[in-house]
């Protein structure tokens, strides 16, 4: 029936006696079963899909909300405790922060400059194209195997500059983890930087360094800023790096301590509290683990928010 | 400068002038030579992901019998390292996950690429962007207190609290954004005249989607499902929370109670270190599971990335 619907393949030869059906096949107005069928599935999954995500949502954090509407400020500037009752998330937000001043300190400089000298300076040469394929299986690469280059290489090797199990130890993992995303993402942002515009400034004499800086990078930024946020928020989230590093999963004291002491102390994140929480036997860790899950959504939500306020930013005086 | 001065004639450029002067041209070659310094950093990462994993992977292999590789389960305590264990736990999650990412992401890109209308991406694309934005830790937690005891073992009650059916439908949940998005670019890049030409004689919008605009897309679509296929392989916290079997496990291949899979047997490796310390054996399979973890997701992110940018050349 539905066959009818569509017009015969032109490489079929049509015999004449089919002309006049293929011409009411063509007007006939009917039901496309197919057609109908196929938008529904595609639409269900559509569906699904979302449903998925409402439900995640609403599972993950309907149990943190009471604790947290209990708690309130308490249960962010609380430090760890075994007592459910009393421990608190502070530990963990501030090893988050910390992790992410280092990502934004080691790994973006240094993703940029990489992306702009793959974009704008390396021809195309075998090098350049064995560089620009390394990067992008190092971005494929599964993030407990660089939890292991951080162990061997920042624990183990490199143990009496960053303390061993440290947050030192951890921010350089994470970067080297974001790193690959880092350069992809900028890369994607030098391409689409229309030619003219270099061409201009080339004209008027500049150097490639003075064209880069002066031109590219300013029309560029609104896509970078929103792939190095994308970055950061993917490094919020890891856990399985954090884990091999030896991020501190009971609970631990930080008393009086100068910087150095406590760059090179035990630490923790956020991403870690809630696995760690989350296999704690006690009934009420079951809470709690929602209530962090809460937080760290909260964290990635307002840098959410932050990045598109300083995308559109970076749009109005590109367009000035 | 100083050169085109000494030239005769007032008002005429020599080529010199068009050389620039030399403190610019300088700090040009010093930000290349820096920003090159930074682009050969990433090789040196490779380097040192290859070279320490493979050296510590190899005194692993030294420091045990053979035999030890291929026992009746993966329990480093104890001295049995069952590579097989770890294999059939791995695929089994890794294959179940695709099976529930790959149907829905696929038919989420070509909904929102071919179908949906503009105000129903606007919503759609960026609500898929955030379950992509989700940690893994919390799918994992996801997957153990509520998938499990609300579906799986509602469907199956004699599933287990922890099992690898409950691991791969998070990891599954988590992959689905990675299908839609990148087959959804690949199908984007289909150029319009394709259609058009679908439509000029007379195919309807199923003939022209499924039998023009998909299979001029194939190679990214594989390429999607490849992707996420790796992506599965490495992930590390669902499993962790949602498959149990920390501490070692049985061969298994029954999904509905615990498993072990490379990713778990080294988070739970990681976790117990003050224990594993004793032996040094245990502790070295780490650096051996993740070699073997890494090789294998290396070789599919190289076939992934062939197939995802065939499509993009081609348009």
């Amino acid at each position: 029936m539905a066959e009818s619907y569509s017009v015969p393949r032109p490489d079929v030869p049509m015999p004449q006696t089919r002309e006049s059906k293929a011409r009411t096949a063509l007007t006939r107005v009917g039901f496309d079963f197919k057609g109908h069928g196929f938008r529904g599935l595609l639409s269900a999954s559509v569906g699904l899909s979302l449903f998925a995500l409402f439900f995640l949502l609403y599972g993950v954090t309907s149990d943190g909300i009471p604790v947290l509407a209990e708690r309130g400020w308490d249960f962010l500037s609380s430090p760890l405790s075994a007592d459910p009752s009393r421990t608190g998330v502070w530990q963990g937000l501030k090893g988050t922060i910390q992790l992410v001043v280092f990502i934004l300190v080691f790994a973006v400089p240094v993703g940029m400059a990489s992306a702009v000298y793959l974009e704008e300076y390396a021809e195309d040469t075998w090098f350049t194209r064995f560089v620009s394929l390394n990067i992008r299986n190092l971005a494929g690469v599964p993030s407990v195997v660089y939890g292991i280059l951080g162990l061997s290489v920042f624990v183990k090797f490199l143990g009496d500059f960053t303390g061993g199990r440290s947050v030192i130890s951890a921010g350089f993992t994470l970067s080297i983890l974001v790193l690959p995303l880092v350069i992809i993402a900028a890369m994607e942002a030098l391409r689409a930087v229309p030619q003219s515009h270099r061409e201009g400034a080339f004209g008027l004499g500049a150097t490639r360094w003075e064209v880069i800086r002066h031109q590219v990078i300013p029309y560029a930024m609104p896509g970078i800023a929103t792939g190095i946020v994308l970055s950061v928020l993917r490094a919020l989230g890891e856990t399985a790096p954090l884990i091999l590093v030896g991020a501190v999963s009971g609970f631990f004291t930080t008393g009086d301590q100068n910087v150095v002491e406590d760059l090179q102390g035990p630490f923790t994140a956020l991403p870690m509290l809630i696995f760690s929480w989350a296999r704690q036997p006690k009934a009420e860790f079951e809470e709690l683990t929602s209530a962090v899950i809460v937080v760290t959504l909260f964290v990635l939500l307002l840098s959410t928010l932050a990045a598109v306020l300083v995308r559109n930013r970076f749009e109005k005086r590109r367009q000035g | 400068m100083d050169d085109s001065s000494s030239s005769s004639m007032p008002g005429v450029l020599t080529v010199t002038d068009f050389i620039g002067d030399r403190r610019r041209l300088r700090q040009d070659k010093t930000v290349r030579g820096l920003f090159l310094g930074a682009s050969v950093l990433s090789l040196g990462i490779s380097a040192l992901i290859v070279i320490s994993l493979a050296g510590e992977a190899l005194t692993f292999l030294r420091q045990i019998e053979l035999s030890q590789l291929t026992d009746i389960g993966w329990f480093p305590r104890r001295g049995m390292f069952d590579v097989p264990t770890l294999l059939a736990g791995t695929f089994l999650v890794t294959g179940l996950a695709m099976f529930v990412a790959i149907p829905l992401g696929l038919g989420s890109a070509v909904y929102l690429s071919e179908y949906a209308s503009p105000r129903v991406r606007t919503v759609v694309k960026p609500a898929l962007e955030v379950l992509a934005g989700i940690p893994s830790v919390v799918l994992g937690f996801f997957a153990f207190t509520v998938l499990t005891p609300g579906l799986i073992q509602r469907i199956w009650s004699d599933a287990g609290a922890f099992s690898l059916l409950s691991a791969a439908l998070g990891i599954g949940l988590l992959a689905i954004p990675l299908v839609a998005s990148v087959s959804e670019d690949a199908l984007h890049s289909v150029p319009d005249s394709l259609r058009e030409a679908s439509y000029g004689i007379g195919a309807s919008k199923f003939t022209t989607v499924t039998r023009v605009v998909i299979p001029a897309a194939v190679s990214g679509i594989v390429g999607s499902c490849i992707v996420a296929g790796s992506r599965a392989l490495g992930e590390t916290m669902v499993v962790a929370l949602a498959a149990g079997g920390s501490g070692g496990h049985l061969f298994t291949t029954d999904v509905f109670n615990s498993g072990l899979t490379m990713t778990a047997a080294m988070a739970s490796l990681a976790t117990g270190t003050d224990a594993v310390k004793g032996s040094a054996a245990a502790f070295q399979s780490l650096f051996f599971v993740g070699f073997l973890l890494f090789v294998m997701t290396f070789v599919v992110n190289l076939i992934a990335d062939r197939f995802v940018r065939r499509v993009r050349q081609r348009y």
